[in-house]
């Protein structure tokens, strides 16, 4: 693994998940706190501060960076601001990430959250016909999950994916979150309450759609050569890799909110591997790595059904195998490789930009043997998975 | 008793109306990449720099790439009539652009009378009605639940 791409995760922090109806900053606040003391270091001390944007909360949200910054109290510090959707933590974390790397700072604080409101995501208010994401609403009546759906109606077809395994997938992650305090549904749950829950988007279920929910994470991110000096010979934990790449043409898969897919009359090159692969193997490629590497995974559910297709797309199995492993308790904790050991979305709710780096607190928990209740025994690699809207997703590689 | 209310499209230049409707994309000049709905001023295609496109109608039929339902009425924007009734969206592919287009399903048909490779073919449809006008908006229709041809709203 390339050292010389590596940054330390000093401190991972979180404000719980819940529906608290409170500002978000005041979520942003905790968490970062939570990271500074957990790295050991103090406001002051952070050069560069990169915050994850929300676009509702108003123009504080926007300016997310300046936001967190204003409310630990002007230093003078640095600061960027990140939108990506669902990628918008992952953004963040790169960003710093890129100025450690470049030596323009030393010491980073990253922070996302979020307060949403209930119910389905909707479009920002307005007409906007020039704007895809309100037009899926206005003229098809497409939320999230009629695409969530989409997505599980061919795996369905193409695998012989069941509404038990579908099931199944949210009584594994339900089980998993039981011990995570910073989860906000800790309840076990059965495959036959989740099939009895109401039908929202045929094959889906209300117990197999991710909720929305408000929180915060923040980490600490340094220069190894920092971390040496500062965390002495006890170790840390890295990032080798951020994987934030865009689609390739054509891309043959419907996504949000699109109302077609590309079309492939002109490609002469072929049909590649789909976005959701790429993501994560652009991660394994920076980070020297391979899949068979991962002792443990934190990808988006934000269906149960979708955690099955990252199963494949980032190389756990092959494409048609995600139901094996599910049912061969190979992705539960004390199985072959864990996925979503947090709980996963199932769990939290998305609370979105602050999702992507909660991912990554839970898989440096991992990593350090913290993570009480659910710990993936000797995970030393882990990976993150997540995608967004408009051509955004990202990946991000935890090692010890 | 009330006059009749005129039809009008929910959105300008996204399909016609007239006949047996189709959804109109755009092709690119140079490449002879699709677009729906249609591109103006650049070519998804990376290898292509083309600025110039024609308005082209699209096949009128397809296979079902995908289908769901919407069990909940959805949030605004979106214009439910009273009372709510559950709708099926499919994604249908189209052969000869080679792309997969989204959109409602014709009421009366539910999700177990689809499945992927279902042939279908494009309609129009009223998505709302206000006091002027019944709003039109394109929909799937499967080829085995009607007749060939026509407009499920004429
Ligand atoms: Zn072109």
């Amino acid at each position: 693994m390339a050292d010389d791409k590596k940054v330390a995760v000093l401190g991972v922090g979180m404000h719980p998940w819940g529906k608290w109806g409170r500002n978000f900053v005041e979520y942003g606040l905790t968490a970062a706190r939570a990271a500074l003391a957990d790295a050991g270091l103090a406001w002051r001390d952070i050069q560069f501060v990169s915050g994850a944007d929300t676009i509702r909360n108003g123009y504080p949200g926007f300016v997310a960076g300046a936001t967190f910054a204003q409310a630990l109290g002007w230093t003078g510090a640095r600061v960027a601001s990140s939108y990506a959707a669902c990628a918008s933590g992952a953004t963040a974390v790169a960003a710093a990430r890129a100025q450690i790397l470049a030596g323009l700072c030393d010491v980073a604080l990253v922070v996302g959250a979020d307060t949403t409101p209930k119910g389905f995501f909707t479009p920002v208010g307005g007409d906007r016909k020039d704007d895809p994401d309100w037009l899926r609403f206005h003229l098809l009546g497409a939320t999230n999950p009629t695409y969530f759906a989409l997505y599980a109606r061919r795996r369905m077809e193409l695998f012989g994916a069941t509404e038990q395994d579908f099931a199944a997938v949210k009584v594994k992650n339900a089980r998993h979150g039981l011990a995570n305090p910073n989860a906000r549904y800790r309840a076990e749950v059965t495959v036959e309450e989740v099939l009895a829950s109401p039908m929202v988007a045929d094959p889906l279920r209300l117990l197999e759609i991710c909720a929305t929910s408000d929180g915060g994470a923040a980490l600490v991110l340094t220069s190894t050569d920092f971390a040496r000096r500062h965390a002495g010979g006890s170790g840390f934990v890295t990032i080798p890799a951020v994987s934030t790449v865009t689609p390739r043409f054509p891309q043959t898969v419907i996504e949000m909110p699109n109302f077609a897919t590309d079309s492939a009359v002109a490609a002469d090159g072929g049909i590649g591997p789909g976005f959701k692969r790429s993501i994560a193997h652009a991660a394994y490629e920076e980070a020297g790595i391979s899949p068979e590497d991962v002792d443990v995974a934190e990808v988006y559910d934000l269906s149960s059904a979708l955690e099955l297709d990252w199963y494949e797309d980032i190389g756990l199995c092959k494409e048609g195998e995600a139901e094996r492993l599910l049912r061969d308790g190979d992705t539960a904790v004390g199985g072959r490789i864990p996925v979503n050991p947090s709980g996963g979305l199932s769990c939290f709710g998305e609370a979105i930009p602050a999702q992507a780096i909660a991912q990554v607190c839970e898989l440096v928990w991992q990593l350090r043997g913290q993570a009480d209740g659910r710990q993936v025994e000797g995970a030393r690699v882990g990976v993150t998975a997540n995608q967004g809207l408009f051509g955004h997703g990202s990946s991000v590689v935890v090692t010890k | 008793m009330a006059p009749t209310k005129s039809a009008i499209p929910a959105i300008d230049g996204w399909f016609t109306t007239e006949g047996s409707p189709t959804l109109l994309g755009s092709r690119c000049r140079t490449c002879g990449t699709y677009a729906f709905p249609r591109e103006t001023y650049f070519c998804r295609n990376p290898e292509c720099d083309g600025m110039e496109f024609e308005e082209v109608p699209l096949s009128r039929r397809g296979k079902i790439w995908s289908y769901t339902d919407a069990r909940y009425q959805p949030p605004p924007p979106y214009r439910a009539a009273e009372p709510y009734v559950a709708f099926c969206i499919a994604a249908v592919e189209l052969t000869a652009e080679k792309m997969v287009v989204m959109g409602q399903v014709v009421p009366g048909v539910g999700v177990d009378d689809l499945s992927i490779g279902t042939e279908v073919e494009l309609v129009t449809d009223v998505l709302y009605e206000d006091d002027d006008h019944e709003y039109l908006v394109w929909k799937w229709r499967p080829l085995a639940s009607g007749d060939l041809t026509g407009d499920a709203h004429g």
